[in-house]
């Protein structure tokens, strides 16, 4: 195993240069960051994005915009192919005259948005083309904004977890901050963390403790213990995707592309913590619910068929606010921050208590680590 | 130029073969068809309203489709086992019973491919998966290698007996240089085939039941079992239904090969079953979940339980060379074990992989009637493309079908 899997043994020289660098996560210097705007009204937000991204194309009509594109052969094949397929629907709808600018407008998204590549292999630009596609599609849809951003991971930031089991009373706030936080189907009751309810005495028994309890707590004699998606740094969920829809992050994020996933579900047959979620029927949100600052990572609106996760709450995080679980725990049990910043809080607790992880004998190398007062 | 010719007037006579037939023979493709339309509304429903109509959930997220592709995946691999002696050991013996064996592995191996689309989420993307124009997880991901050894599989088990059915076709003798060095790369890529299947299991450090040395070698044997156990069924069947002659020799000798593959398995059994429960640890429980249930949650006993016994009985009977040559006693026994190998290497492989769950939650898994309906509709898809094949093939081979025949009585 290589020195520098082992993340806390990192040479951590780097942080100085880091008080200097301003908290962008899109890596330019400029004032045109997008992560530095998030003072902005969703409808400012999103006539700016418009503007940067598109410009003047955005007064010409779909056909125009298909056919004007600078193409690569690669995606010119993969259009030509596509049209062949499935998109003949779509091609006649746009290229007919009849229907009205909006019908056309929405054909062409929806066309763009099938053949797009993965996620992980776009330039900036692309990734800035299809969160302005889906924040327009939804618009059209709805009549309503979202404001969605596709900040890259910043330079010097490794996120890690922290679960104080003493802490943790069981309340489950938690869980349902990340319930509303990230947009997951109300239908099938989705959750991401699961609390573990086990009793005094008999150490962590998993099997026999309780993860879907409706009792009042915390209840006499027992103790509490979260699991969550660890983003493993050597996660199995990751190799195993035959499509690459899944992946981690310059900052340790395991993120998925749920416009790429093919629904397999392999990942969720390697992963040894119950981390990931699939979506085994269109999931639905009440539009009076849905979180409308999403992140393309996070937490945008799924469709039926894909996984999904926990990703440490990207769209917060990679802001520099705490994820929505670590915010709405009651009892500070739940401690988030960059392991490379000597200074933070999670740093601190890794080096001043007796931290353990779960499965360690797997090799998976979770960065969420537990402890005790 | 003259080759497209043959080739035309080849589909030409094919679907006229297929097209013709006994009363019963329609009856059959009739039931088949039925079947499939049953299967292709099921899986209209699950297309449309998500995979959530299956029985599966977060908790046991692969069930009968990825049991039966992985059974099939076996059926497939057995074709190899008529195929090495036929053509690299000159056993002239085998020659029918090859092309049947290898329209069988065409037949598994299409049916493979709609069990793995079936249980996609997002068969619309499917494409994310091919490679050069979507993005191919090679080779870290062993789906990945599963997708090309079972491709290339299909591609060769579909060109060597085309080939070979070409040149009887045209009243040729079929060249030996040219298809036995493909035969000989099809007996390696049959092992192939199933040691990545295996490997798709065993390489999962999140399930102990799959994550096991001896998964792929087991794999191995019980498909050297099932396959050729279904393979003489089949050339039962076509023995009494057609004029194509299989002698007993020939069935004879495929029940040595069921025999042997049978009484390995066997012996893996009971090797698998004393490491689990001689000393279990905490790896174990998935078995004593399939064996004995857990916690009373019980919902594999009933097949297991039927699997086991059947499995004994039929290598015993098997063992002995007395009820071994009795065809009928073969015939039974060929079907009980086909049965035992399709629950033991299907369900009783896949759904406890995930029985109890990452932190011991134990949730059972059932198949739903659209489940049911969908795979009771890939395999009737499944005999009804080896019907195709098989009366082709059959025609040909009879001399029914001939290239030269059929010009000489235009002209
Ligand atoms: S916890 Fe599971 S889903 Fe999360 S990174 Fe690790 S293996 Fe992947
Ligand atoms: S379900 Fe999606 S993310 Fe998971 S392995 Fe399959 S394609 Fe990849």
């Amino acid at each position: 195993m290589s020195d520098n899997k082992k993340w806390y043994s990192l040479d951590l020289g780097q942080n100085k240069q880091k008080e200097a660098t301003a908290s962008c996560g899109c890596g330019k210097t400029e004032g045109s960051c997008n992560s530095q705007k998030t003072e902005l009204s969703a409808d400012e937000f999103y006539e700016a994005a418009i503007n940067a991204s598109i410009g003047e194309e955005r007064h010409r009509d779909g056909f125009e915009q298909v056919f004007d594109v600078k193409m690569d052969r690669r995606t010119a094949f993969r259009k030509l192919t596509a049209s062949l397929l499935i998109g003949a629907g779509a091609v006649s709808t746009s290229c007919s005259a009849v229907i009205d600018n909006k019908t056309k407008e929405k054909a062409q998204i929806d066309w763009e948005e099938q053949f797009k590549g993965n996620y992980k292999l776009m330039t900036d630009e692309e990734k800035q083309g299809t969160i302005n596609r889906l924040m327009r599609s939804y618009e059209l849809r709805t009549g309503k904004n979202i404001s969605m951003t596709a900040e890259n991971a910043e330079e010097d930031v490794l996120f890690g977890y922290a679960f104080n089991i003493s802490k943790c009373q069981g309340y489950m706030n938690c869980v349902s901050a990340c319930v509303e936080e990230n947009n997951q189907d109300r239908n099938s009751q989705m959750q991401y963390i699961r609390i573990h309810e086990m009793k005094d005495g008999q150490g962590f028994k998993f099997d026999n403790a309780d993860d879907n309890y409706y009792h009042e707590v915390p209840a006499e004699g027992h103790f509490y213990m979260g699991t969550q998606c660890f983003h493993c740094d050597n996660p199995p969920c990751v190799e195993v995707c035959p499509v690459q829809a899944t992946w981690k992050e310059e900052d340790g994020l395991v993120v998925i592309d749920y416009d790429w996933c093919v629904g397999c579900r392999y990942c969720m047959a390697a992963c040894p913590y119950d981390g990931r979620r699939f979506n085994w029927s269109k999931p639905e949100v009440p539009e009076n619910e849905i979180n409308k600052n999403q992140h393309y990572l996070g937490n945008r609106m799924r469709k039926k068929g894909v996984m999904e996760k926990c990703t440490f709450c990207v769209q917060r995080s990679r802001k520099g606010k705490n994820p929505a679980c670590v915010e709405a725990c009651p009892t500070g049990a739940r401690i988030f921050g960059n392991l490379l910043d000597p200074n933070s809080t999670i740093r601190w607790v890794l080096a001043n208590k007796k931290v353990f992880r779960l499965k360690e004998d797997l090799g998976t190398e979770p960065k969420f680590w537990y402890f005790m007062d | 130029m003259g080759r497209f010719k043959v080739l035309k007037s080849l589909v030409i006579d094919s679907l006229d073969t297929i097209t013709k037939g006994s009363k019963k023979y329609h009856i059959w493709m009739g039931f088949l068809t039925l079947v499939m339309l049953i299967g292709m509304y099921c899986y209209s429903i699950q297309l449309d309203e998500g995979l959530s109509v299956t029985g599966m959930s977060d908790r046991v997220s692969w069930g009968l489709y990825i049991s039966n592709f992985t059974f099939l995946v076996g059926v497939a691999a057995a074709a190899v086992m008529l195929v090495m002696p036929t053509y690299v050991l000159k056993d002239i013996d085998f020659k029918q019973a090859v092309l049947i064996g290898e329209g069988l592995a065409v037949a598994a191996l299409i049916m493979c491919l709609a069990f793995v689309v079936a249980d996609m989420g997002g068969p619309s993307v499917l494409w994310h998966m091919i490679p050069g124009i979507g993005v191919f997880n090679f080779p870290n991901s062993m789906l990945t290698w599963d997708v090309i050894v079972l491709n290339g599989y299909l591609f060769i088990n579909i060109s060597i007996p085309f080939y070979i059915l070409f040149r009887h076709y045209q009243g040729k003798e079929a060249q030996k240089k040219v298809y036995v060095p493909g035969a000989v790369l099809s007996v390696f890529w049959a092992v192939g085939i199933h040691l990545v299947t295996a490997f798709l299991y065993q390489g999962l450090q999140a399930r102990p039941f799959w994550n096991n040395a001896l998964l792929g070698p087991r794999f191995l044997a019980s498909a050297f079992a099932a396959g050729p156990a279904l393979i003489i069924l089949v050339l039962a069947v076509i023995r009494s239904f057609t004029a194509f002659r299989i002698e007993d020799k020939t069935i004879k000798k495929i029940a040595m090969i069921v025999t042997v593959a049978a009484q390995i398995n066997l012996i893996m059994l009971a090797s698998e079953l004393f490491k689990e429960f001689y000393a279990p640890t905490h790896h174990s429980e998935s078995a004593y979940y399939l064996f004995f249930g857990l916690h009373g949650k019980n919902a594999l006993l009933p097949w297991i339980w039927t699997a086991i016994p059947l499995n004994i009985l039929a290598t015993v009977i098997l063992t002995f060379g007395k009820f071994r040559n009795n065809l009928k006693v073969l015939y039974f026994c060929c079907f009980i074990l086909f049965a035992a190998i399709w629950i033991e290497k299907g369900f009783g492989l896949i759904v406890p992989g995930f029985i109890p769950g990452p932190y011991g939650k134990i949730v059972e898994y059932l198949p739903t009637k659209i489940e049911i309906g969908v795979t009771i509709g890939i395999w009737a898809l499944g005999a009804f493309v080896f019907t195709i094949l098989a009366k082709t093939a059959i025609g040909i081979e009879l001399g029914e079908l001939r290239y030269k025949n059929k010009n000489s009585s235009d002209s």
